[in-house]
């Protein structure tokens, strides 16, 4: 299923927003601490403006710590970041972030659709007042955003259903609405894959690269494994043993690459289907949570 | 004519059938009018705290605020003080303390496990000994006790409510302001701190009007059964509704029938209101619980 029936055109804020010299994320030298531990240092990371690039590398590595950095919320310990040409956090408006979380709380009773509106208009004070709203136009046009959005993700027909009740897929899809709604520049994706079964990763991922190539936002998503999202990524950043190492993923994944990276013996191996096999990697077993297939 | 001071004693006044008779009789004195007026205001504010409560799954540390206002009401009385002042204070001062716990969160990384719940237990247990102590320094007092711990609806008077007023339009106003950033800070904390929400701060001052709410509520249901008033109508308007403006309403609404009801059956009866505030409200709960049982039966039978 192909979702985005919908004005298949770049937005149009986003083809003025994006000129071509600025860079959308640039870290220079970057390095990062936490608690006074360093978690990694010297990274060099350009991504220009539509591309598609994943953070890659094992639990602990410092993936999250990078979303941060680039969210403001974490300040550098070393070099220097810039997002959208400002300092980090300070173009947060025009960042869609979806954070790493397993999954809401089968008991929380908002409606998908409440928690993608929130998304829109959560950060502003005061409440709409009920008779007016109802009429006014601002609340129109954030209705039709709404089910812009919504039919994107392919998430209308579950999303005004409790949100603790959909799966965990569908959840995947309403928070990628979320964080679609302002119709961002730049979307940070904290492992929107991970508890997902294998279809829904695989359905998720062509929806992320879609949006990244139809809309012109840039994506720098977070993911365990390269597998699911391969074939779509225009640039890998692998964070691995304190340092990182960015560039195309054939560039990147290597057996000599990789090695250097965690001071270790790593040997990559491709299957017969060009999936990517990272052995030697000295990493915890992945851990699989699927609370919610059950559903 | 029943004079007021019978009814104080909990003879109850006989019903007729006559309705319109029962409803005027209801209003004939002005203790149970103040108490109506008293329900009203602190119905409507523990059911729209009590909504955000149930939300963001702090049922626990609203029943410590609420018992914490034990201690509040003994202590005042001791030093010969008004309860409310009590009340809102340890309520308010138990907010604080709570406050201070770092929140515990579900369905994030990093979250996990916290000692919140150990730390807001410690707290209740200590406003229970505080009160006790206070109720066995003030040798006397044990009427009051009572009342205190299950509630009364005698004796509010003009000034007591206009306390309850001030501070329900207090919340009301807050809400009016802060509510939707509540409910991003809620729902999604993660991402409504990316967005700038301020996200501690909100859970803070939440915790402080929670602290004033059920302070109010206190003095008509009595500590131990705050929860009647701020739990109960907002987790049967979460079952009804998953919008949050109805579901909001619903609660406020089926907060402010579960009062109504049981101040007019308390004044009708020799029982305790807050039996019969608890009774009507855990009626509603258990219907709702049996109704959408029925429905998601009947359409799990329907489907193919």
């Amino acid at each position: 299923m192909r979702p985005g029936a919908v004005a298949e055109e770049a937005w149009p804020e986003r083809a003025a927003a994006a000129a071509p010299a600025t860079p959308t994320v640039e870290l220079v030298n970057a390095a990062a601490s936490v608690v006074g531990r360093s978690i990694w240092s010297g990274v060099d990371l350009t991504v220009a403006p539509g591309e598609f690039v994943a953070v890659i590398g094992p639990n602990g590595a410092g993936k999250s710590t990078l979303v941060k950095v680039l969210l403001g919320l974490l300040p550098l310990s070393g070099g220097e970041a810039r997002i959208l040409g400002r300092a980090p956090g300070e173009a947060n408006q025009e960042i869609g972030y979806l954070p790493q979380r397993r999954s809401f709380d089968p008991g929380l009773r908002v409606r998908g659709i409440d928690v993608v509106r929130l998304g829109l208009d959560g950060d502003r004070w005061g409440v709409p007042l009920p008779l007016v709203s109802r009429w006014s136009r601002r609340r129109k046009e954030e209705d039709e955003r709404l089910a812009e959005v919504l039919g994107l993700v392919g998430a209308t027909g579950y999303a005004r259903r409790p949100v603790g009740h959909v799966s965990g897929g569908e959840q995947q899809r309403l928070l990628i609405a979320q964080a679609l709604v302002r119709r961002p520049a730049l979307m940070l994706l904290d492992e929107p894959l991970d508890s997902l079964d294998l279809p829904n990763q695989a359905s998720v991922a062509a929806l992320i690269s879609g949006i990244c190539r139809d809309r012109g936002v840039t994506v720098l998503l977070v993911a365990h494994d390269v597998n699911p999202i391969l074939s779509y990524l225009d640039r890998v950043v692998y964070i691995a043993g304190g340092g990182a190492v960015a560039g195309t993923p054939h560039e990147v994944i290597r057996s000599d690459i990789l090695s250097r990276l965690y001071g270790t013996p790593i040997e990559v191996l491709t299957t017969s289907d060009g999936r990517l096999v990272i052995v030697g990697q000295p990493e915890a077993p992945a851990h699989h949570s699927d609370r919610h297939t059950h559903a | 004519m029943i004079p007021a001071h019978v009814a104080a004693q909990g003879a109850g006044v006989p019903l007729s059938w006559d309705l319109a008779q029962d409803i005027r009789q209801l209003f004939e004195f002005h203790f149970m009018v103040n108490a109506f007026r008293a329900g009203t205001v602190v119905a409507i504010a523990a059911g729209l705290l009590g909504w955000f409560m149930v939300l963001r799954s702090q049922s626990f540390a609203g029943h410590t605020l609420a018992v914490a206002g034990f201690p509040g009401a003994a202590g005042a009385t001791l030093i010969g003080v008004n309860p409310a002042w009590g009340f809102f204070g340890f309520c308010g001062a138990g907010a604080a303390a709570i406050a201070a716990v770092p929140r515990a969160r579900s369905g994030t990384q990093g979250g996990g496990f916290s000692e919140e719940s150990a730390a807001i237990g410690t707290v209740q247990a200590l406003a229970l000994a505080c009160g006790f102590l206070f109720i066995t320094l003030y040798r006397g007092f044990l009427n009051g006790v009572n009342a205190l711990l299950f509630g009364t609806f005698l004796g509010i008077t003009d000034g007591q409510v206009w306390v309850l007023v001030g501070v329900a339009a207090l919340i009301v106003v807050a809400l009016a302001l802060g509510g939707r950033l509540l409910l991003f800070a809620s729902v999604d904390p993660d991402v409504a701190a990316a967005r700038g929400v301020p996200v501690t701060a909100l859970g803070v001052a939440f915790l402080l009007l929670l602290g004033f709410a059920a302070a109010g509520a206190s003095q008509i249901t009595g500590s131990l059964l705050v929860f009647a008033l701020l739990v109960v109508p907002a987790a049967t308007a979460q079952r009804m509704c998953a919008r949050p403006a109805w579901s909001i309403g619903l609660s406020v609404g089926i907060a402010l029938v579960v009062t109504w009801l049981g101040l007019s059956a308390a004044y009708y009866s020799s029982y305790p209101i807050g039996f019969f505030v608890t009774t009507f409200a855990f009626a509603a709960f258990a219907a709702t619980h049996l109704a959408t049982a029925v429905a998601r039966g009947r359409r799990s039978r329907q489907a193919p």
